[in-house]
């Protein structure tokens, strides 16, 4: 069996003379979350769109699974999730109407129906209103009856378009948690953000796309490394405050560059190399018993690279 | 197995079996909804009012002249309530649930929460068609029962053959009348457009065409949908189903011979019946071309 893929073949779209997409080739696969960032405009919603048929690629081809995404939009779209704008569900219907519309449709069997309906709901904090209308319904609560519509029938692929927008920090937080939680259920994710923090807290990879292109697509630490010559950042988190003596130890940690203290209990680390070398900072730290409760790639690290590979668009 | 491989089982239900739930769900909406309901009071508001002015008045030109056979009243009555009354209530069904089926998914982003799911676009249409129609239905079969309720009154069990054919002549043009408004729904992104469009036709466009086209080039308006539905009136005729061609003199002298034409029930039938099936398939294409920007 193949795993989970998600592909781009020079896929191109024009919108009369606006070319929104230009020859994107991208393939995904396996259990992951990778990040589609990139500037209004750039194409991340119409790469979006055409992975889930709501417009056509103008040229080459989108396949989910294997399956082309536009001449066999059934086989494609059968164990995908999907969540692109803020959709609305028909105002005169519940969410256990509109998500029980959408759980026939994916074919989740009668039985286990009204439980996945109820465990999405629940997902998403909205089991109060699982049987109110939905047309007056807020933006925010919305948008989580879709994320809770999207978690449906078990798909082993979800393609979310900005997934925390409109929603209240809460609301983003928990989305957050939502999407973390399924990486640990071992899916494909696929979602588009301008938020770098979030991207860099919740995923693995990130692709980034300009004027329609595509610019880099790579691991977090990776991409970060490409523009600062090599050279990485990391976040820590200690469960006691940093002091000299800690960052004096750290320091010493074969690998680091530098070390900056952010906050009463956390620590920037910049170090040469990649995953390993990261992984290897992690190990000797965890060695040294200092309290390591958190630790990952840094969201500014991400956004100078951001704002190194992706040029002014105005 | 492994959670990352591909579910091959095949459960995602036929396009057939998805017709029915996108009728299921998006009917449930229709029903519910505010529009249905306005229709419903417009619809009772009429016969409410008809059944009191005939109760109250007792009209000739309703009830019949007393000195003829019941079986001509009967069809006097049918004629004046069903014949006159049933179009303007389908028109109304087509314009409250078909006006703004297919533009709403694009301007309400409804399409953005069932579109991007293992479902053809075609199943979606159809579903929803099929409710609209539904919807309509349920108006037209109220307004049906009243007319039926009011000339069992006055008439008893003299209800005329006519009027059972012309049940089944307005219910197919309840259809025709529903593919041509999801037709112009799926030509708009914009609700109200749609709306307005088609009410425009259907309510002054079709007769001002069919009535220029007829009297001032005396040409026969075949390819008007609303002169292929005046065989729904047409056949409760008390004096008999009207003449293919009649010219009538008008002005002073008579010196202007104003012509109109009458379909014949075959005629109107594929008159009803290509609206339905071009503008249906039409309307179809259309949707499942148009792309969510």
């Amino acid at each position: 069996m193949a795993t989970t893929s998600i592909e781009a073949v020079n896929l191109s779209k024009r919108y009369g003379s606006f070319l929104a997409l230009s020859n994107l080739n991208l393939k995904l696969e396996g259990a992951k979350c990778v990040g589609f960032l990139g500037p209004n405009g750039a194409g991340k919603t119409t790469t979006l769109k055409i992975f889930t048929d709501l417009i056509r690629s103008s040229s080459g081809h989108a396949f989910i699974n294997g399956a082309n995404t536009h001449t066999q939009k059934k086989k494609a779209l059968e164990s995908v999730g999907t969540l692109i704008e803020t959709p609305e569900i028909y105002p005169s219907l519940t969410p256990r109407e509109g998500l029980s519309m959408i759980a026939e449709i994916r074919g989740v069997p009668h039985a286990e129906r009204r439980k996945s309906i109820e465990e999405a709901m629940q997902e998403v904090h909205m089991e109060e209103w699982i049987d109110k209308r939905v047309g007056k319904f807020s933006k925010g609560m919305k948008q989580r009856v879709c994320i809770a519509s999207a978690l449906l029938g078990d798909p082993t692929v979800l393609l979310l378009d900005e997934p925390t927008n409109g929603l209240d920090p809460r609301g983003m937080s928990e989305v957050r948690d939502i999407i973390r939680s399924l990486k640990g259920k071992k899916r494909l994710i696929f979602m588009s953000s301008h938020i770098l923090s979030e991207v860099s807290d919740i995923c693995d990879e990130v692709a980034m796309i300009d004027h329609g292109k595509l610019v880099v697509y790579d691991t977090i630490t990776n991409v970060t490394a490409r523009v600062t010559g090599g050279e990485n950042t990391v976040e820590v988190s200690f469960k006691r405050p940093v002091d000299d003596a800690l960052i004096s130890r750290v320091s010493k940690i074969r690998g680091v560059t530098g070390t900056e203290k952010k906050e009463d209990t956390k620590l920037q680390l910049r170090f040469s190399g990649g995953l390993d070398e990261q992984e290897s900072i992690l190990a000797d730290m965890v060695k040294m018993n200092v309290g390591v409760v958190s630790y990952k790639p840094a969201a500014s690290a991400l956004e100078d690279a951001y704002l190194s590979l992706i040029k002014a668009t105005v | 197995m492994n959670q990352t491989e591909i579910q091959s089982a095949d459960k995602v239900p036929s396009s057939l079996t998805q017709v029915g739930i996108a009728m299921k769900y998006t009917f449930l909406d229709y029903f519910r909804s505010r529009r249905f309901f306005i229709l419903l009071i417009i619809t009772l508001v009429i016969s409410a009012l008809l059944t009191i002015l005939v109760g109250y008045y007792r009209p000739q030109s309703f009830l019949g002249d007393p000195t003829l056979d019941v079986t001509t009243r009967a069809l006097t009555f049918y004629s004046s309530w069903w014949g006159s009354g049933v179009t303007f209530v389908i028109i109304l069904g087509g314009i409250f649930f078909g006006g703004d089926a297919i533009s709403g998914e694009f301007q309400n982003k409804t399409g953005y929460f069932a579109v991007p799911n293992p479902i053809r676009r075609s199943s979606i249409y159809i579903g929803k068609w099929l409710s609209a129609f539904t919807a309509a239905t349920i108006i037209f079969a109220i307004f049906a029962t009243i007319t039926l309720g009011n000339g069992l009154y006055y008439f008893g069990a003299n209800v005329p053959i006519q009027f059972g054919q012309s049940l089944l002549y307005a219910w197919f043009y309840l259809a025709a009348v529903m593919g041509f408004t999801f037709f112009f729904s799926s030509l708009f992104k914009s609700s109200s457009m749609s709306i307005l469009i088609t009410a425009i036709l259907f309510l002054f466009v079709f007769s001002l065409i069919e009535t220029l086209v007829s009297t001032l080039v005396n040409i026969e308006p075949w390819f008007i949908l609303t002169y292929g539905a005046g065989i729904i009136g047409n056949i409760l005729n008390p004096n008999g189903f009207p003449a293919h061609i009649v010219h009538t003199p008008e002005g002073r002298a008579g010196g202007f011979i104003l012509t109109t034409y009458n379909a014949y029930v075959p005629e109107g039938l594929v008159i009803i019946g290509l609206y339905f099936i071009i503008t249906a398939a039409l309307g179809l294409i259309l949707f499942e071309r148009k792309e969510f920007t």
